[in-house]
């Protein structure tokens, strides 16, 4: 054979080009090791460069060499490098900035129709709850099983009733049952969501579910004459925690409408368009659960004066409709 | 020519079940692996086995501080369990695939990452889904199966069966569908791939160079395809001596070569992957692609 062919052109083309891929996989080391603060300015600048050249280095080595090792190599630098070229770079501050200041508004504002629905659902389902137990007692056991009730039954004097909405528990262990709450609440509520995947249906029991035992629990409340004292102990918490339900249920909702019905697109692509603006809302969900637990666990126990009450819930609620629905001056 | 008329460089690479077609905007396909059944459920299990790990150590700890600050500091001790636990179910996951990585330690250790299907920027909001569905996909059936085993009422038992079966189908999702999406993946638009670290093996065809007593004739050289080349190549590489002692005789008789005395078998096949390989790509740069030894291109 003639001397040109003793060392191959795939092989001359490696020797030329390894630094590059060397310099770059040496960088999307340091990048993926968490250390990205640690890259200089020109290190960042490099790596697109560098992806660049190795992407080329891709297609040719696709076409003139036939080193199987060498060309897999190729791909999964390119593809790692791929990720970092294209993929998340925005610091968490800035993400969360933007969460506070548009996209939870926003996310919140496009579920609206699914919100009425949800809040719907609840309003029905509570004013069902109400009549079931204010006609006929025994629905009560129903509507609300025994361990969740707490010792709120029709059997309970009306004294021990008004002693579980003014007891303060002396101020102890408030601060671990508001925890318990909100790991609680927010376990549910991400469920709620979940389940709006299969068809909706499991979404709207459990949030019908939620208000027939709210209904039920003021019924109860309402025929020993506490009916305004109930709402002032539910309203402090619950405007918080029921809207972070019903936005909940409402996100759910989308994604399972979208599943069912979507539209022009494939169902793939109406369930991923539909996520988008759901999971947002349903991370802003967990923030006001946070809140909720905190009004429930402490707020609750420590305010005892109804009025305070009512002002404190009423306050809540008309901050957070103030917040997701009034517009604002559009993104510059 | 028959050559001729053959797609110059098609789709010659071996295809398999997961591989897809995934194209940059440089243009350039890149070939993407899902993560198959196997991989995610040991990726998972991984995951599972360390939150239960950091589960066993948050408790021993938060036990360990509640004894040691006694009964009144007990409360600060249990927010911080419950906060912890709370974190380590509903966040692990979601923390670790934010990172530049995309993925949790269970999924770095198999060389897998979460990555859009669309191409495009994998989002917070996307990876916050894909995670919440957990809830339906793994707790959920999880909580039937505590129900079914603790209940004595029959009548209890046959729903949480019921409920079992039902999120079983959910659980078992990724199998029911061609690209292996869980339903969090279905519905965040993700999909789980291949990105393994590899490191850069040495070139074959510069230890071994077609002189002395290596001088193999064109057509010796042209008596496979690149099926065969790429087989020669693992072979090789894995440098198992009785395989190579296999191989070596199978190519001697096939292409009729006299070994001369003090000849190894691994010389012999370094040598003869370099011409071969010399000749193909050679070819290939005239636009033929031998794909195997029954080629006639």
């Amino acid at each position: 054979m003639r001397p040109a062919d003793l060392e191959l052109r795939s092989h001359r083309f490696r020797i030329e080009r390894e630094g590059d891929w060397r310099r770059l996989d040496a960088l999307l080391r340091k990048a993926e090791g968490g250390r990205l603060g640690r890259l200089t300015d020109t290190e960042i600048m490099e790596i697109p460069l560098l992806y660049r050249a190795v992407m080329s280095s891709l297609s040719v080595a696709r076409a003139i060499s036939l080193d199987a090792s060498l060309i897999a190599y190729l791909e999964a630098l390119g593809t790692r490098a791929y990720f970092f070229v294209y993929g998340t770079r925005t610091n968490l501050g800035e993400r969360l900035l933007s969460f506070f200041r548009r996209d939870w508004p926003a996310a919140v504002r496009s579920l609206w129709r699914e919100t009425l629905i949800c809040a719907a659902i609840l309003t029905i389902a509570a004013l069902a709850g109400y009549l079931l137990v204010w006609r006929d007692a025994d629905w009560y056991g129903a509507i609300m099983p025994g361990e969740m009730a707490q010792g709120r039954d029709p059997m309970a004097t009306t004294a021990a009733l008004r002693k579980i909405l003014y007891d303060t528990h002396g101020g102890d262990g408030l601060s671990a049952f508001a925890t318990a709450l909100f790991t609680h609440n927010a376990q549910v509520s991400i469920l709620a969501f979940a389940l709006g995947f299969a068809f909706c249906i499991p979404t709207a029991l459990l949030v019908g579910d939620n208000g027939l035992s709210l209904g039920a629990l003021v019924a109860l409340y309402g025929s020993r004459g506490l009916g305004f004292q109930i709402c002032g102990w539910l309203m402090i918490h619950g405007t918080t925690e029921l809207l972070a339900t019903v936005i909940a249920g409402a996100a759910g909702l989308k994604i399972g409408w979208a599943v069912i019905f979507p539209g022009d697109r494939s169902r793939l692509d109406a369930a991923a368009g539909a996520a988008r603006a759901s999971g947002t809302a349903m991370a802003g969900v967990v923030v006001m659960l946070i809140l909720a637990g905190i009004l429930e666990g402490v707020g609750r126990q420590l305010i005892t004066l109804d009025w305070a009450r009512y002002a404190i819930g009423g306050a809540m609620l008309c901050l957070w409709l103030a917040y997701f629905y009034l517009p604002r001056p559009a993104r510059t | 020519m028959a050559g001729a008329l053959r797609p110059k460089s098609g789709p010659a690479e071996p295809r398999g079940r997961f591989n897809r077609r995934f194209v940059t905007p440089e243009g350039v396909d890149l070939r993407l692996t899902l993560g198959s059944a196997g991989d995610r459920a040991g990726a998972f299990l991984l995951d599972l086995l360390i939150m239960v790990a950091a589960l066993v150590i948050l408790t021993l700890l938060a036990a360990w501080l509640a004894l040691s600050v006694g009964e009144k500091g007990g409360e600060p001790v249990l927010i911080i369990w419950l906060l912890g636990a709370f974190v380590l179910r509903s966040g692990y996951f979601i923390l670790f695939e934010m990172s530049p990585r995309a993925a949790t330690p269970g999924k770095r250790a198999l060389g897998l990452r979460v990555a859009a299907r669309d191409g495009g920027r994998l989002t917070g909001e996307a990876i916050f889904v894909r995670n919440a569905m957990r809830e339906i996909e793994v707790f959920l059936p999880l909580s039937f199966l505590a129900a079914s085993s603790a209940t004595g009422d029959p009548v209890q038992g046959w729903v949480a069966v019921l409920g079992l079966t039902w999120t079983g189908i959910l659980l078992f999702f990724p199998l029911f569908n061609r690209d292996r999406l869980r339903v969090g993946d279905f519905v965040a638009g993700t999909w789980v791939v291949k990105a393994p670290r590899r490191a850069l093996d040495v070139d074959l065809a510069r230890e071994g160079r077609n002189t002395g007593p290596y001088a193999f004739t064109p057509d010796q050289a042209a008596a496979y395809g690149v099926k065969e080349l790429q087989v020669l190549e693992e072979v090789l590489r894995r440098g198992d001596k009785r395989t190579l002692t296999a191989v070596a005789d199978r190519i001697r008789g096939k292409i009729g070569w006299r070994s001369s005395p003090g000849e190894t078998d691994t010389a012999f096949l370094a040598a003869y992957y370099a011409a071969l390989r010399g000749r193909l790509e050679y070819r290939l740069l005239f636009g033929h692609r031998r794909r195997d030894k029954f080629d006639k291109a």
